[in-house]
C-alpha cells in the first residue's frame, strides 16, 4: 500500500480546488440577496423567485427539454445502427466515407457545424424552429453515440448470439434477446451523452434555431454577455445539482449492477 | 435487405445532415455577396438544365480567398487562434500532468472516486463552467477582492476581458481531456522499472525525466491534441472571458456570419480553418492508430 507523497496531495487537493471552487462560489452567490453579485448581502432565495416567475426562462426550458429528449432518442437509434454498422458490416461500398462522416463531427468546429446546417435548413426553405435544432443535435450526437456504443460491441462475445441462433432465433430476435441487454450499459451511456450534449450546445442552435424556438444557452448566453447576473446564478446552481444527482446516481445504479452480475456469475460457477 | 437498410439509414442521415451542407458551404465560399434572398450569387435554377449549370459553374470563382488572404484581420485572427490554442494547451499540460500523475500514484479504492471527480465537471454545462469564470476575474470580482484583502495587490487587476481570462478558460473547460488521457498511460507504467532506475544511481527526479515522461508520451501527445483541437475553433470562451482585442477565427466567423450578414466570407472562413484543422488531426489519428498498434 502506497501513500500519498507531499506533492502528490498539494497537486491533488489543488487540482481539484482549481476544478471546483469556480462552481462552489456560484453555488453559494446564487442565494446573495444583493443584486450586486460580487457583495455578499446576506442570504436569500429570491433570485431563485424571481428566476420561476420568468416565464421567458421557463419557456426556453421547455423548449431546451423537447429538443435533448427527442435528438438524444433518435441519436441513440441511428448511433446504435451506425455502430453496428462499423463493427458488423464488414466491407461495403463507401465504408471509407462512412467511417469518416461518423468521426469528423467529433472534431469539426461547432461554428462550422452550425454554418453549414443552417445553410442547408435555408437552401431547403425549412423553416427554422425546434425541428431544425433537433436535426442538427441528432447529427452530431449520433456520431458521439456510435462511438461509445462500437468500443462495447468490438470487446462482445458473438458465441452468444450464434447460441441463439443455433437455439432457432431469428436474427432480429437474437439482437433483441441476447446482444441488446449486454450492450445496454453502452447504449444508455451514449443516451445520456447526447442527452448532456443537446442540453449543453449553444453554437449550433444559435445557427439552426429561429425567432420561434429560443433554448435555454442561447438564453443564458445573451444575459450574461453583459456581465454577471444573480439570475443566471440561480438557474446555474438548479442545473449542477440535476447533473450531479444524475451523474452520482447513474454510478451509483451501475456499480451495484457489475456486482449484481459478479454475485451470479459466482453462483453458476459454484457446482450444484 | 435487412442488411442495406441498416446501412443505408444512418448513411443517408449523415450524407444529407453532414457532407451536403458541407458542400454548400463550400460552394457559398465561391460566390459572391449579393442584397437579395438569399444573400449571395450565383445560385442554382435547375429550370435553365445543362446551360443553367455551366453558366453557374462560370460564376464561381475563389474572390472571398483573395479577400481573406488581403485583408490582415483574418491572418491575424487565423495566427492569434492557434497562439492562444497553443500557449492554453501547454498551460493545460502543465496543470493536467501532475493531478494525472498524483491521481496513478493513489491508492487503488481512491481511484474510481478520483476519476469521477475528474469527469464529474465534463457534464455539466459548459457556458455554465465558463460563465463562473466572469464573476471570479472582474474588476471588482472574488479575485481581485481577495488580493486587495489580503494587501498583495493595491489597485485591482484587470483579467476579464484579455486573453489572459481566455488561457484561464481554456485551461479550466479542458482540463479532463488533458488528464485522463494522461492517467490512462500512467496507471499502466511498471513501477518495476523506476525502481531500476534508482538503483542504478538515478535520482527521483531523473528517474522521472528519463523514465516516466518517455513513456508517457502517447498520453501527453493524445492529451494536447483534444485540447488544441476545439481550442482553435472555439467561440464561447473568447466571447465571454475574452476582450475586444481578442481575436478568435471562430469569433470572426460568428461575427460575418451575424454581424456582417456576409455569407459568402464566413463560409470561406470555415473552409480556411478546417484546412489548418485537418493537419492536427491526422497527426492525432496516426498517435492513436500507433497507440493501439502497441497495445495490440
Amino acid at each position: 500500500m502506497r501513500r500519498l507523497s507531499w506533492f502528490n496531495a498539494t497537486s491533488l487537493t489543488l487540482g481539484f480546488a482549481f476544478l471546483y471552487l469556480p462552481m462552489v462560489i456560484l453555488i453559494v452567490y446564487s442565494f446573495n440577496d444583493s443584486k450586486l453579485v460580487t457583495v455578499w448581502a446576506g442570504f436569500s432565495t429570491r433570485w431563485y423567485g424571481e428566476l420561476f416567475r420568468n416565464e421567458s426562462f421557463l419557456d426556453a426550458a421547455w423548449v431546451t427539454l423537447q429538443v435533448a429528449v427527442l435528438s438524444s432518442t433518435i441519436a441513440t437509434v441511428l448511433g446504435t445502427m451506425a455502430a453496428w454498422v462499423l463493427v458488423r458490416m464488414g466491407r461495403f461500398l463507401g465504408r471509407t466515407l462512412f467511417s469518416g462522416m461518423i468521426y469528423a463531427p467529433l472534431v469539426m468546429p461547432e461554428v462550422i457545424t452550425g454554418l453549414s446546417l443552417l445553410l442547408l435548413f435555408i437552401g431547403i426553405g425549412l423553416d427554422r424552429g425546434v425541428l431544425t435544432i433537433v436535426l442538427a443535435h441528432t447529427t452530431f450526437s449520433m456520431c458521439y453515440v456510435s462511438v461509445v456504443v462500437s468500443s462495447r460491441l468490438v470487446s462482445f462475445d458473438r458465441s452468444l448470439e450464434e447460441a441463439a441462433l443455433d437455439l432457432g432465433c431469428t436474427g432480429w430476435q437474437a439482437f433483441r434477446l441476447v446482444t441488446l441487454p449486454i450492450i445496454a450499459p453502452a447504449v444508455i451511456s451514449g443516451w445520456l451523452l447526447a442527452f448532456t450534449l443537446s442540453l449543453d450546445d449553444l453554437v449550433i442552435a444559435s445557427f439552426t434555431a429561429g425567432p420561434s424556438a429560443t433554448t435555454l444557452p442561447i438564453k443564458i448566453f445573451s444575459a450574461v454577455r453583459l456581465g454577471v447576473s444573480p439570475e443566471i446564478n440561480a438557474l446555474s446552481t438548479i442545473m449542477i445539482a440535476i447533473v450531479t444527482v444524475g451523474v452520482i446516481s447513474a454510478s451509483l445504479i451501475s456499480k451495484r449492477a457489475v456486482a449484481q452480475q459478479r454475485a451470479e456469475e459466482r453462483a453458476a460457477e459454484r457446482p450444484a | 435487405m435487412r442488411r442495406t437498410l441498416i446501412i443505408a439509414v444512418p448513411y443517408l442521415w449523415l450524407l444529407a445532415l453532414f457532407l451536403v451542407p458541407f458542400g454548400i458551404v463550400l460552394k457559398i465560399s465561391l460566390s459572391d455577396i449579393a442584397l437579395a434572398i438569399p444573400p449571395y450569387t450565383p445560385t442554382l435554377d435547375p429550370a435553365a438544365g445543362w446551360a443553367g449549370l455551366r453558366d453557374f459553374l462560370g460564376r464561381l470563382d475563389f474572390e472571398n480567398f483573395a479577400f481573406l488572404a488581403s485583408d490582415d484581420l483574418y491572418w491575424k485572427a487565423y495566427l492569434s487562434s492557434l497562439q492562444i490554442a497553443v500557449i492554453s494547451t501547454l498551460l493545460t499540460l502543465l496543470v493536467g500532468y501532475p493531478i494525472a500523475y498524483a491521481m496513478a500514484q493513489a491508492q487503488d479504492e481512491w481511484r474510481p472516486t478520483l476519476i469521477m471527480l475528474v469527469i464529474l465537471p465534463f457534464w455539466t454545462s459548459f457556458l455554465i463552467r465558463v460563465y463562473s469564470w466572469m464573476g471570479i476575474l472582474s474588476t471588482e470580482g472574488y479575485l481581485n477582492q481577495l488580493l486587495l484583502w489580503t494587501g498583495l495587490i493595491s489597485e485591482p487587476l484587470a483579467i476579464l476581458n484579455t486573453n489572459v481570462a481566455v488561457y484561464i478558460g481554456i485551461v479550466y473547460t479542458y482540463l479532463p481531456f488533458m488528464i485522463l488521457p494522461i492517467y490512462a498511460v500512467l496507471e499502466k507504467l511498471d513501477g518495476a522499472l523506476l525502481e531500476a532506475a534508482e538503483d542504478l544511481g538515478c535520482s527521483r527526479l531523473q528517474a522521472f525525466w528519463l523514465i516516466t515522461i518517455p513513456l508517457s508520451r502517447s498520453g501527453i501527445i493524445a492529451g494536447c491534441f483534444l485540447v488544441f483541437i476545439p481550442a482553435i475553433g472555439e467561440f464561447v470562451i473568447p466571447s465571454l472571458l475574452g476582450g475586444s482585442g481578442t481575436l478568435m477565427i471562430g469569433k470572426v466567423l460568428w461575427e460575418e456570419f451575424f454581424s456582417n450578414r456576409d455569407w459568402p466570407v464566413a463560409s470561406a472562413v470555415a473552409v480556411v480553418l478546417l484546412l489548418i484543422l485537418i493537419i492536427p488531426i491526422i497527426l492525432f489519428q496516426r498517435n492513436e492508430q500507433k497507440q493501439r498498434e502497441a497495445e495490440g
